[in-house]
């Protein structure tokens, strides 16, 4: 008897726990709901007084001024912008030293640079920020005088450095997955290291390390502190790099640090803004995982 | 025929040959020189910052308020701020993401439901911190009317946190064997038990080191506090969960955003301590790592 009911409550404890598990591993697919729905709500209230061809199609964002223009362009221009700067230094940086640690490094040396690269990783953004603004900026306006102080440059610069080490490791990672026997077929023909890295290795991994770069780049355009000390606050349409630019993320920042009362359109545009961030880098992140998939996949095939 | 006559042709190989090398040099100078750059500017920011901050720190910046002074600023909110949020957001993430990994790794079938966790786990890493920001404003700060305050923030950040979390731990229990699981279950022991008593202590070590890699990551990111309104002039000490608070990279943004120097060295001296933080947090990973890691004997 008494076995008997311990048996049944060891087997209800079971279920509870099996329940609250399941329950916690449902809160991913509950978060994923939560931002779309906090995010939608705002921004159809937003789009309600503001046409979405007007989001679109305006040159111009000034929804704090006296006169509102809502044309999303300036931030979105501003935002490609720094994180272009970021990825024309990154992606070489990036694809060349995970070539170089996977293929031709020690171990010795391996395990030397690689925790340098990861703690790039660690840094707090705001310092990035602060190094950005008050050391890249002041050395870059010795060589080009028309700099001015807040601008697309530098933190472009900096931001390489901080992405940099999600498309090493993550491209290091996919090459060495490259099975061994692309590499030996290679060689058997004759081709040279070099050319076995460059034209075997290398274009087996292409997917993967496109991946990566894309994984990088949404990083790029989700970064925050450091575009908002460096990059400036003034929403202007330009492609000129010297120029003060301000980003998606950055306008989300200045806003909330001021006193908006809630309801309010102004209020709203952060939401808008978000979700239109949301929605970029989902895009790339959805088509970085899918491209990651079909290399894994490709090679799982191979064996 | 004249094609593969010239292949052979000695003079030509040794051409190929020779520019083949340089070619290799220079792929390996030009890597040198991007890891030269590389490790350049990591040592560049320490250089800046120590050389502008380090003088800045003594007791009375650790223990005063802010202030519109500069010299007579001080971080003690800021630095009191971060260790609570950071306490409160390890009490909030650990559970769930400990759950949720045990459920993924020990307990869940693989079907359309696991398939769709896993893909909105990998997805919601890569999302901006901002975007949490955003979500804890409109659900935490209003929604669950937490206000402004310690709660709002700790929440926010957890479930930031939340998908490192679970891809760490869920690597630290694959790790532990399986004829781990197959003694206990042969003894008798359910599903539960053999996981409560025998693969999670085994795995924790793991689970603890990616969790505090986790949290140091999140407590650096100023920009999802900021968004659901963390203070930047702070004149007292959060109190209870539900008081205003500010953290130690809101109050260093605040002063690097005011023209006078002064203050940009305050804001050094706050990110030092920003940085010695983390360092003493990836220190305590490191050590359970190492002190903890189970060599298997299968």
């Amino acid at each position: 008897m008494k076995t008997g009911q311990a048996t049944k409550w060891v087997h209800w404890q079971e279920r509870i726990v099996v329940l609250l598990l399941f329950v916690s591993a449902s809160i991913s697919v509950v978060t994923t709901l939560a931002i779309a729905i906090s995010l939608g709500v705002e921004a159809i209230g937003f789009f309600r007084e503001v046409p979405l061809i007007r989001f679109l199609t305006e040159r111009e964002w000034t929804p704090l001024f006296a006169t509102k223009k809502f044309g999303i362009l300036p931030l979105v221009c501003g935002t490609f912008l720094v994180a272009g700067i970021a990825m024309i230094v990154a992606v070489p940086f990036g694809i060349f030293i995970a070539t170089y640690l996977a293929e031709y490094a020690s171990e010795r040396t391996r395990r030397l640079l690689k925790p340098v690269i990861e703690v790039l990783a660690g840094i707090p953004s705001v310092l990035y920020g602060y190094f950005a603004l008050l050391f890249v900026t002041p050395l870059l306006q010795k060589f080009i005088p028309s700099l001015s102080g807040f601008n697309a440059l530098s933190p472009g610069i900096v931001l390489a450095f901080m992405v940099l080490p999600t498309i090493a490791s993550l491209s290091e990672d996919i090459i060495y997955a490259v099975p061994q026997s692309i590499r030996e077929a290679s060689l058997a023909l004759g081709a040279t290291k070099l050319q076995t890295v460059f034209r075997a290795v290398l274009p087996a991994a292409a997917s993967g390390i496109i991946a990566a770069c894309l994984l990088g780049f949404s990083r790029a355009i989700g970064e925050t502190m450091l575009v908002t000390i460096a990059a400036g606050q003034r929403p202007i349409l330009t492609l000129n790099p010297l120029e003060e630019v301000q980003t998606m993320t950055a306008y989300i920042v200045t806003v909330s640090l001021g006193d908006v009362p809630h309801g309010s359109l102004e209020y709203r545009t952060i939401f808008a803004v978000g979700l239109t961030l949301f929605l970029i880098s989902l895009v790339f992140n959805l088509f970085g995982l899918f491209l990651r998939e079909r290399f894994i996949r490709t090679f799982q095939r191979l064996g | 025929m004249e094609l593969i006559a010239a292949e052979v042709e000695p003079k030509a190989v040794a051409r190929k040959r020779k520019r083949e090398i340089w070619m290799e040099r220079l792929f390996l100078a030009l890597t040198w020189v991007m890891l030269f750059l590389t490790v350049s500017v990591l040592l560049a920011i320490l250089g800046k910052l120590f050389s502008d901050g380090l003088t800045r720190i003594n007791w009375q910046f650790l223990t005063s308020f802010p202030s519109r002074r500069p010299e007579a600023a001080g971080i003690f909110p800021a630095w009191v701020g971060t260790i609570y949020v950071m306490a409160l957001t390890a009490a909030i993430a650990l559970p769930l993401g400990v759950g949720a990994a045990i459920y993924l790794e020990e307990f869940a079938s693989r079907n359309w439901f696991t398939r769709l966790v896993e893909l909105n786990i990998s997805n919601l890493a890569g999302i901006p911190a901002v975007i949490y920001g955003l979500l804890g404003l409109q659900v935490f700060v209003r929604w669950f009317r937490m206000g402004e305050s310690v709660l709002a923030g700790a929440c926010t950040l957890a479930i930031m946190s939340l998908p490192v979390i679970i891809v760490a731990s869920r690597e630290a229990l694959r790790a532990v064997p399986n004829s781990i699981r197959e003694a206990a279950l042969a003894l008798g022991a359910t599903k539960w038990q053999t996981v409560k008593d025998h693969v999670l202590p085994l795995a924790l070590p793991g689970i603890l080191t990616g969790t505090i890699l986790a949290l140091s990551r999140a407590i650096g990111e100023a920009a999802p506090l900021v968004t659901i309104g963390a203070l930047t002039f702070v004149a007292f000490l959060p109190k209870s969960p539900f008081d205003p608070f500010t953290v130690l990279p809101i109050q260093a943004y605040n002063w690097v955003s005011r023209p006078q120097p002064e203050f940009h060295r305050n804001a050094a001296a706050a990110l030092i301590v920003l940085l010695a933080l983390l360092l003493l947090m990836n220190s305590i990973a490191i050590y359970l790592r190492n002190r903890y890691q189970q060599k298997w004997r299968l």
